[in-house]
Formats: C-alpha cells, structure tokens, sequence
C-alpha cells in the first residue's frame, strides 16, 4: 500500500512542532498566537497527507478563521496586562512539572514511533465532503444536532459570561 | 511514512501543549496550550481513519472534537476577560476568589 506523502509531512511536521514550541514559549501573548497559527495552518496540510480534505479545510475555517482571531481580539481587549511577568512564580514545581510531563512524552513517542502498522487502501471518495458528509449524517445524526446545540449554548454562555457586571 | 511517524508527531505535539499548560500561568496561553493538545488528538483519529479506510468514523470524531473545541474556545475566552474584569490581571496564580 502506497502510504501518504512524505515530503509533505516532514514539513508540516517540522512547522507544527515549531509552531507549538513557539506557541508554549512566547513572553506576548501576540506571538503565541500567530505561533498557534503556523501550527494549526501546518496541520492543515498534515490533514491533506491523510486524505482528510473536508477536515483540512475546516481546520483552516474553524481554527485559523474563528479561534485565532477570537485569541487575538482578546489579546487586543485586555492590552498590555496579558503580558505576565519573565519570572513566573514557583520555579521548582513548574520545572519539575514541565520536565516529568516531556519526559513521559518523550519515552511515548519514541515506544510508538516504531510501529509500523499497513495503510489500508482507500476508495477513491475517502475523505471528501460528500463521502463524510454522509456518514455524519447516516451514523451520526443525533449527536451532530446535540453540537449545534452545545454551540448555541456556549454562544449564548460566553455572551452571558463576558457581559456580566462584576462590580 | 509510517503510521508510528504519525503517531510520534502526535505525541510530541501533546507533550508540548501539556507542558505548556502545566508552566505558564498566563490564562491565554494556558488556553492555546489546550488547542494544541486537541489538535494533535485529531492527528491521532485522523491517522487511524486513514489506516483503517473502511468508514469514516475517526474523521466523524475529529469533526466533532473541532466543534467542541470551537465552544470550549469562546467559553475560555469569555471567562478570561470576566477575570480580568475582577482582577486586572491573567495570571492563573491569582485566582483565589473562591478561596476565602
């Protein structure tokens, strides 16, 4: 079987991970974000290698169009103050915290790395909107109206929540 | 490239939304650290979808997980500027209110 493209991967893969390392690491908030999108535009494309095109470009939609814009309008409201400090209090447990927490990532990667399981073959409609489309819609009905749901919810909770007077 | 590829770009990506989360105490950050570990959950589906071809279920996951991630995303948002309201800050070390 004729895996996904390599070269494509590597790529997005070295972008992702740089861009999440940007993301954990930046002092402004700013750069995080657009750290967080170098990393969400790079899964995108990591998206296409699996054959997932409807999901790449929701990724694009969702992520980059809605969620970053969302963080950086935040960032944009609050202003200066969400720039905390260079000494983040409590060094010990934070360093211990942070080292033990990539220590057992690490040792995952590295175990699973090596599997090396077959790609199965796949029609030639895996993956575009009509195919999941459909099965959204054949198996997964119920809960795809209980997330319009949820999402209306959270619309009108994050409304209430940010307009509250609180003193 | 191998599944295990897919697989170990995943973890790592987990990794560093975890110890992103786990280090800073800017509340901003520690949400884009959140994103960071759901999308690589969606690396995973996604990559087991495309091993197993057989349905869709895997990218009918991922497609939910986005969405709810979209919500979690404004409810956050939506709590940070409410504590920056209360405290003029977005330090997640300073929120004690429920504390006294």
């Amino acid at each position: 079987m004729s895996g996904p493209g390599a070269a494509l991967f590597i790529v997005t893969a070295i972008f992702a991970i740089v861009g999440a390392i940007i993301t954990v690491s930046a002092r402004r908030p700013l750069r995080a974000a657009m750290g967080l999108l170098v990393h969400i535009v790079s899964l995108a494309g990591m998206f296409l290698t699996l054959n997932a095109h409807l999901l790449a470009a929701l990724q694009l939609l969702v992520y980059a169009g809605a969620i970053v814009v969302l963080f950086v309008f935040v960032i944009m409201l609050i202003g200066p103050e969400t720039e905390t400090g260079s000494v983040e209090g409590m060094l010990v447990s934070r360093a211990t915290a942070g080292a033990l927490t990539a220590g057992i990532f690490l040792v995952v990667a590295s175990s699973v790395a090596s599997y090396g399981g077959a790609w199965g073959s796949i029609e030639d409609d895996f993956g575009t909107v009509e195919a999941l489309g459909t099965a959204i819609y054949k198996q997964a009905l119920v809960p795809f109206e209980l997330i319009s749901i949820t999402l209306l919810v959270a619309i009108v909770g994050a409304i209430a929540i940010a307009r509250s007077k609180t003193d | 490239m191998t599944i295990g590829a897919y697989l170990a770009v995943a973890s790592i990506l987990f990794g560093i939304g975890a110890v992103g989360f786990l280090t800073r105490r800017n509340m901003l950050i520690q949400l884009m650290s959140i994103e960071i570990m759901l999308n690589s959950v969606n690396v995973l589906l996604l990559a087991f979808n495309r091993a197993n071809p057989g349905n869709h279920d895997g990218q009918v996951f991922a497609f939910f997980v986005i969405a709810v991630a979209a919500a979690e995303a404004a409810v956050g948002l939506a709590i940070v500027i409410a504590y920056y309201r209360i405290k003029r800050t977005i330090e997640s070390d300073q929120a004690t209110l429920l504390r006294n």
